[in-house]
């Protein structure tokens, strides 16, 4: 349909409406902190058409499933569709247009994929985190790819004069079986622009049996080609003429602040040509940009070296006392004292008095960095009162906000173009770099890039949390545990909104704490007071991490306590197939999904374990030396079970030899992009288990480059990994994929390497623990 | 004033002679398939390749290549089609992608040197080049594919 013609125009150039108030991101309403009105803006519909509720429509902005928005047809039959999320590397580019292209029956070879700017109003939301993508928009890109469709076949029964009902799209084509016509997409386009969009609630999907593309997996990311040629479009690979490139120093201790600089050695360095100051924002700001002495140059080299000829002289402020070693030792005493309670069945006090055995588990989880591949980057051109950004930003509407609010013009003034994402793992969540670029190019009248080096992105981050999670299980005589005290201690990503924010959110109680799944009678989960010394903020998969390694190493202690098998003990702790009540839960926070449509539901758990079970081989004799672990965790709604397969050599040398993970994600659309998202958690996971640890000595982060904040290399990686999908019939609502792989992966692996030499590493990573 | 070969085309220089060649690439000439990751050799986004051995970028100063050359990942194959590329695609490796043209650029000069390594050279051979969304297995999957016929 030539609904237009320009493909750019698809983008989100024109028609800017001014949005007031609509204020950062929703976050805020679940953090109950005053002064961020979420505004509702025009949408289509939210929910309409939906076999199952999400919380879509809870998000700012919602959603919008209108065709003429997304969808343009130019007369050659070119199909364009807009993908309005980020791509990390989840394949959300590919997958969410192609759900449009199946609905609407276009040959996937004959679409081109159009990156929407940031724009809300327009698009919906674009916060690409949670691993929401595919849940919230399935049915919304089945709506737009239905419109669309129906608009074709309106055009093509005009054109023949006969009733809509007797035409029938059908790759690429519109058919009239009964007298053989048939017109493509192409010749039907300016026809079609002239329909009228239907109405979404008498829209007829595709039955899921007729799907081509959909749950197949035949599809290779949009990118592909692009990314192995050296052409894919980086954050950093915008040029724009004139373009400055410039480095910051930033405060070394957050909080801190610029005393005083001296830049005349770092403009003798051949290249440079400014240094100054740039603004920075009092701790906590949110995601407002810290502040320190930029040096822009020529080129990016000459910056880094400018920055590094830099005298400064910063006030430290009162983080400069932070120091890991005793930061833990605080989080660790916190947890063996009352917390505040945030969930409560039975009487755990009297349970645990009673019990014939009680097993006390304390787990230690430092900070981590997220170190994506690409340091954070921006382009910003900011003048005449407008403001261009490129950037690689998983929240392009929040970023178009804050550099508006940052910059005191309007919105619509500001546009934010969304290149790919080399990693984000939730750091670009996060807009500083590109408020910096921008308050660098209204300071210098030119357009400027600032680069990130590696030390800026771990020295100056959002920190994964550290935490200390204590847990308390009473066994009665017959071995049943009858008590569990969760206590998780952490200081919260709320810290870096709110000063004084010393308990978890609702947002990170609910990830693996209070929906801990056991079928256990006296329940109690408390979370004691913690304060943050740093930014705190969003790592894939979250709180997930310390609690699921907690919750699952702690059954493999059990399951060595009474001497039984882990996946028997695994099994009996899940309990009966029912959906869990969380009565006792204020604010039970559920992925922000409504509980009716993403209930705990133990059988799917249990399945998972029992389908990695079985694929997995579990119980297999294994060489001596070797040892099998397993765990389980339920998290962004889906449902995920992995073992590892490990032997631990001379000088604690960790040979991974197998992994199996089964994931129950609901009705998938791209089980191929499913695989690579459960591969890749399995090296994260074995990263942060192995290697991943920031510390703080005098509040400065201690490590700075790969070298001291190792990753996985593949000398090291698993040397097999195997990913089930669980398959799920069409009804079932679709859940996360790009983040819940990553949370049972280290216990599986600890569980696995007591298995193999009765070792019980209960704090990561686990670094030098297997040398002695 | 520093004359390098950078796929074949003759660049020269007048900057700092010390300037990374990594910025002179991206930067200066604007060939921006060679991607930052750390800046200290430790990660292999920058790989390029400098008279048949893989080299990084990062750390490799413009005066350090001066008539030597270069050949980034715009030059490894007029086309886009050498043997590692096509396995690339073939096998579905990326997720974010960032790191693969040095991770391509390191498997072809890998292949130079040793045509069919085994997978225990592939995984040693590799292993200076990080990829933090973790695709290892398809990426030695690659490699293995590249060097047996696409």
């Amino acid at each position: 349909m030539n609904i237009v013609t320009n493909p750019n125009k698809l983008r989100g150039i024109e028609s800017r409406i001014k949005v007031e108030n609509v204020s950062r991101r929703s976050i805020l309403k679940g953090l109950g902190i005053a002064g961020g009105l979420v505004l509702a803006a025009p949408m289509m519909s939210r929910q309409a058409f939906a076999a199952y509720k999400t919380g879509a429509g809870e998000m700012p902005h919602g959603t919008v499933v209108n065709p003429r928005v997304f969808v343009a047809i130019a007369s050659d039959g070119t199909v364009t569709i807009v993908a309005h999320r980020s791509e990390m590397g989840t394949g959300v580019r590919t997958s969410l247009p192609l759900i449009v292209a199946e609905e609407m029956e276009a040959d996937w070879s004959r679409v081109k994929v159009a990156q929407a700017h940031g724009d809300e109003v327009k698009f919906g939301n674009q916060d690409t985190d949670g691993s929401r993508s595919t849940r919230h928009h399935l049915i919304p890109m089945r709506q737009i790819g239905a419109s669309a469709r129906t608009m074709l076949e309106g055009a093509a029964a005009k054109r023949w004069g006969v009733p809509a009902t007797e035409v029938k799209a059908v790759n690429h084509e519109v058919v009239h079986s009964a007298s053989g016509r048939r017109l493509g997409f192409g010749d039907l386009a300016a026809d079609a622009a002239k329909e009228s969009v239907p109405s979404v609630e008498g829209l007829k999907l595709k039955d899921p049996k007729d799907f081509r593309y959909l749950g197949k997996g035949q599809v290779g990311i949009v990118d592909l080609r692009d990314i192995t040629v050296g052409t894919a479009h980086y954050g950093s690979d915008t040029r724009l003429p004139g373009m400055k490139y410039a480095v910051i120093a930033r405060p070394p201790v957050t909080g801190g602040k610029l005393v005083s600089f001296d830049g005349a050695a770092a403009m003798k360095v051949s290249g440079v040509e400014k240094v100054m100051e740039v603004q920075g924002w009092p701790w906590p700001s949110k995601f407002q940009p810290l502040g320190g002495v930029a040096v822009i140059a020529r080129n990016t080299g000459a910056a880094i070296k400018g920055r590094d000829a830099l005298k400064i002289v910063w006030d430290d402020g009162a983080n400069a006392k932070y120091e890991s070693s005793a930061y833990r030792t605080e989080l660790e005493e916190a947890a063996r004292k009352p917390g505040l309670v945030v969930r409560k069945e039975g009487d755990v006090d009297a349970a645990l008095k009673t019990a014939d055995k009680v097993i006390v588990g304390e787990y230690y989880l430092p900070h981590l960095a997220h170190v994506p591949m690409e340091p954070p980057v921006a382009v910003a051109n900011v003048k005449d009162g407008k403001a261009e950004i490129w950037g690689p930003v998983q929240s392009p509407g929040g970023t178009r906000e804050d550099v508006a609010k940052t910059l005191g013009i309007p919105e619509e003034n500001v546009t934010v173009n969304v290149t790919l994402l080399g990693g984000g793992f939730g750091r670009k969540s996060k807009c500083d770099f590109a408020l910096e670029a921008a308050l660098l190019s209204k300071a210098i009248g030119s357009p400027v890039k600032v680069q990130w080096t590696r030390e800026d992105d771990i020295r100056n981050g959002f920190l994964h949390t550290v935490s200390a999670e204590r847990i308390e299980a009473g066994l009665d005589k017959s071995g049943k545990v009858i008590a569990w005290r969760h206590r998780s201690v952490a200081p919260t990503i709320a810290s870096t909104f709110a000063a004084n924010a010393l308990h978890a959110a609702p947002f990170e109680l609910g990830m693996g704490l209070v929906d801990m799944p056991f079928e256990i009678a006296n329940i109690q989960c408390e979370n004691p007071e913690a304060a943050a010394h740093t930014r705190i903020g969003w790592f894939r998969s979250v709180s997930n991490i310390p609690r699921a390694f907690a919750v699952q190493s702690m059954v493999g202690e059990l399951a060595h306590a009474t001497n039984r098998d882990q996946k028997d003990m695994l099994l009996e702790l899940i309990g009966s197939p029912r959906i869990v009540k969380l009565d006792s839960v204020k604010d039970l926070w559920n992925y922000g999904e409504p509980y009716d449509s993403y209930p705990i539901d133990t059988a799917r758990l249990r399945r998972v374990v029992e389908v990695v079970a079985d694929k997995g081989g579990w119980g297999r004799t294994v060489p001596k030396g070797h040892g099998l672990g397993i765990a389980v965790h339920r998290s962004f709604v889906s449902y995920i079970a992995t073992i590892v397969e490990v032997s631990v050599g001379e000088k604690g040398k960790l040979t991974v030899h197998q992994v199996d993970t089964a994931i129950d994600c609901g009705v998938f659309v791209n089980p191929e992009r499913i695989e690579s998202q459960i591969e890749g958690a399995a090296i994260m996971g074995l990263s942060l288990a192995k290697y991943g640890e920031i510390t703080f000595k005098g509040g400065k982060v201690q490590q700075g480059n790969y070298d001291d904040f190792p990753v996985i290399r593949m000398d090291e990686a698993p040397l097999v990994t195997n990913v089930h999908i669980v398959p799920a019939d069409a009804d079932t609502p679709p859940s996360g994929a790009g983040e819940p792989g990553v949370p049972p992966f280290a216990p599986a692996l600890i569980n696995a390497i007591f298995a193999a030499t009765g070792k019980r590493i209960r704090a990561l990573p686990i670094g030098k623990q297997l040398e002695t | 004033m520093i004359k390098v070969r950078i796929n074949g085309q003759e660049r020269n220089w007048d900057g700092d002679p010390d300037l990374p060649l990594l910025w002179f690439i991206r930067d200066e000439i604007g060939l921006t398939g060679t991607k930052f990751g750390c800046g200290q050799a430790l990660c292999g986004a920058c790989t390029v390749i400098v008279n048949k051995q893989a080299v990084r970028a990062c750390i490799t100063s413009v005066s350090d290549v001066v008539d030597r050359e270069v050949t980034t990942i715009e030059g490894l194959h007029p086309t886009g089609d050498h043997a590692v590329q096509k396995a690339w695609r073939q096998g579905n490796v990326p997720q974010c992608g960032y790191c693969q043209t040095g991770q391509i650029m390191q498997a072809a000069a890998l292949l130079m040197e040793n045509p069919k390594p085994t997978h225990d050279q592939i995984r040693e051979a590799m292993s200076g080049n990080i990829c933090r969304c973790g695709c290892y297995q398809r990426i030695e999957n690659a490699v293995h594919l590249a060097s047996t016929g696409v």
